[in-house]
């Protein structure tokens, strides 16, 4: 379980959160949502001190983050950046380096760190691809690949910022259900998601976030029916039911 | 099963390593038998275990040439690692010593020394080290204070650079004479090299590839890229900038006594990763052996082609490494169109 209270950050004098308080229960997926610009990444920054706050606490299952090392900090919770640059390097060795905050002197990775790429290159059905270049993979492939460094990293604490962006249909499907086959085995899975339709089939818990504060928490069906989503996003979804439950479009509005 | 495909990568990594490294003492042994007065491998035998005694032979070895293979070996060991660390740390293909202000710092420095007067080596090699130094100190210190990002480290680089070739020629104009005695330095060579310029700078040399290779692991996270590397527990900025000031301890330890050879920092790294792959922990390594016979091959090259004249070291790599280099380029294009 991870509590955020009262986080306050800014960037160049320019004050960004103002105050935010949200809970990220564990064994859950929780979506992070809300328009562009309005603090979803620095929240997720946060979290793993990218960004320096001014003020507020981060705990996770009652500890202080910000006492931790940097080091300690990266054996509880992976992060997934948005944009990430195409590294010249194959995949095993990528997701070796997910074992880094485990390494000790003599500074080599040992035997148990192998296991635990191979565990994780099988888990997202890279196993085959492991001696590829990571340049010579497609955008879905590199997505697993880094997927599978943060496996490798064997965190509690998975936090992806837009994971599902520059995928197909067929691999955004992919990735939300291995992110549910994580949840399901007991981490805490946090993500920023654009799609509606993601979050009403994915997210157990939503944040919705406008210009550095919390609109409104709860479940995907709560926070997407409010009354708030409407003034985040000046759009007004309309749900239908269909034999395999609640499902939620939104039209363009007439200017 | 999967275990045992660990190893396997490693293994491959073997044989090009082991030709490198006999491509290294082969060029070392050439270098110290072949020149002017040739040396038999039983003649260099005893004049090595005798020491520098009373034959001619063994003081040739003991003074002239142990010395100048050594400083080939080191100077090329030294810039090809500085230039491979610098372009892993700036994700820069275009990157080496140079654009951390190396040469522009041990150039002014040289420059301003000979203008002073003093012509002394050691003189000019500890100038030439400290210019360097203090060169790379002014691009990291810009750069920190702009956030310390790849970009504002070649920017800066590119800034103090130009400021200092500015200073350079401003002296040599002003003092012709300091033109005149800097000129050995700014085309690169080992013909003025000996002991005691040589030790202070073999030492930090060695000193400085050892620790990078300690550091291999976190060289390879940081290219990364910042956002991973922090994520995977890195301190990005300061992992950097330790990282570009072993590469200038490297590079401005070679410089000292070498002098100014552009060619081996940028191209060397190159070749290696086409040889050997981009993992630090095989590529370091690795670009030591190769810079090390390179230089050394391309120095007994210098002295042996227009016997009895030597043209400088620094000339004649760029006419062996230019070429050798585009035909790797080309060879490649090849194997994938």
């Amino acid at each position: 379980m991870i509590t955020i209270s009262d986080l306050c950050v800014s960037y160049d004098g320019e004050q960004v959160l103002h105050g935010i308080s949200a809970s990220f229960p564990e064994g859950k997926i929780s979506a992070v949502i809300g328009p562009n610009g309005c603090g979803k990444s620095t929240t997720l920054r946060s979290l793993v001190r990218m960004v320096p706050h001014m003020s507020g606490t981060l705990m996770l299952d009652g500890q202080d983050l910000s006492v931790l090392s940097p080091h300690a900090l990266a054996r509880r919770i992976a992060y997934l950046p948005q944009s990430r640059n195409v590294p010249d390097i194959t995949v095993e060795r990528l997701v070796l380096h997910g074992r880094f905050p485990y390494l000790s002197f003599p500074r080599r990775y040992r035997r148990e760190d192998w296991e635990k790429v191979n565990e994780a290159l099988e888990w997202v059905g890279l196993g085959d691809l492991r001696e590829r270049k990571m340049e010579h993979l497609s955008g879905g492939q590199r997505q697993k690949a880094y997927f599978a460094m943060a496996l490798a990293q064997d965190t509690d604490v998975i936090l992806m910022d837009e994971p599902t962006t520059f995928l197909d249909i067929k691999n955004q499907f992919e990735l939300l259900d291995q992110a549910r086959r994580l949840a399901d085995a007991g981490k805490t899975v946090i993500m920023i998601l654009h799609d509606f339709e993601s979050v009403l089939h994915y997210a157990d818990h939503v944040v919705l976030l406008l210009d550095g504060s919390v609109l409104t928490a709860g479940t995907a069906e709560h926070v997407l029916r409010s009354e708030q989503l409407r003034r985040a996003f000046d759009v007004t979804p309309c749900f239908y039911e269909t034999p395999d439950g609640i499902h939620c479009y939104v039209k363009p509005e007439r200017v | 099963m999967t275990t045992s495909k660990n190893s396997s990568t490693g293994s491959k990594r073997i044989v090009p390593m082991l030709c490198a490294a006999a491509f290294m003492l082969a060029a070392a042994l050439l270098n110290i038998c072949l020149g002017a007065s040739s040396v038999t491998l039983p003649q260099l035998w005893r004049a090595l275990l005798s020491g520098p005694g009373p034959s001619a032979a063994a003081r040739i070895l003991w003074y002239v040439r142990l010395p100048r293979t050594a400083a080939c070996l080191l100077a090329g060991s030294g810039l090809a690692v500085s230039g491979a660390v610098i372009q892993k740390v700036l994700a820069n293909n275009l990157a080496s010593p140079g654009i951390i202000g190396i040469n522009a710092g041990a150039g002014l420095a040289v420059a301003a020394c000979c203008a002073a007067g003093v012509y002394a080596a050691w003189a000019v090699a500890g100038t030439a080290f400290f210019g360097a130094i203090a060169a790379t100190f002014l691009v990291v210190i810009v750069a920190r204070k702009s956030n310390a990002s790849r970009t504002t480290v070649v920017l800066g680089g590119v800034a103090v650079t130009a400021c200092l070739n500015a200073v350079t020629e401003t002296i040599v104009t002003m003092v012709p004479d300091a033109a005149l005695a800097s000129v050995d330095f700014r085309v690169g060579g080992f013909s003025s090299v000996n002991h005691a310029r040589l030790l202070p700078a073999a030492i930090l040399i060695l000193a400085g590839i050892a620790v990078i290779l300690l550091l291999t692991n976190e060289l390879d996270v940081l290219s990364l890229g910042d956002d991973t590397a922090h994520a995977l527990g890195l301190k990005v900025a300061s992992m950097r900038n330790l990282m570009l000031t072993l590469a200038a301890l490297l590079a401005g330890a070679s410089v000292s006594f070498a002098g100014i050879l552009g060619f081996v920092g940028l191209i060397v790294p190159h070749m290696a990763r086409r040889m050997i792959g981009n993992e630090s922990g095989k590529l370091i390594p690795f670009c030591a052996l190769l810079g090390g016979g390179f230089v050394t091959i391309c120095d007994l090259a210098a002295r042996l082609i227009f016997a009895p004249f030597e043209l400088p070291t620094g000339i004649l790599m760029s006419f062996l490494g230019g070429p050798f280099f585009i035909w790797l380029l080309l060879k490649r294009k090849e194997k994938q169109p």
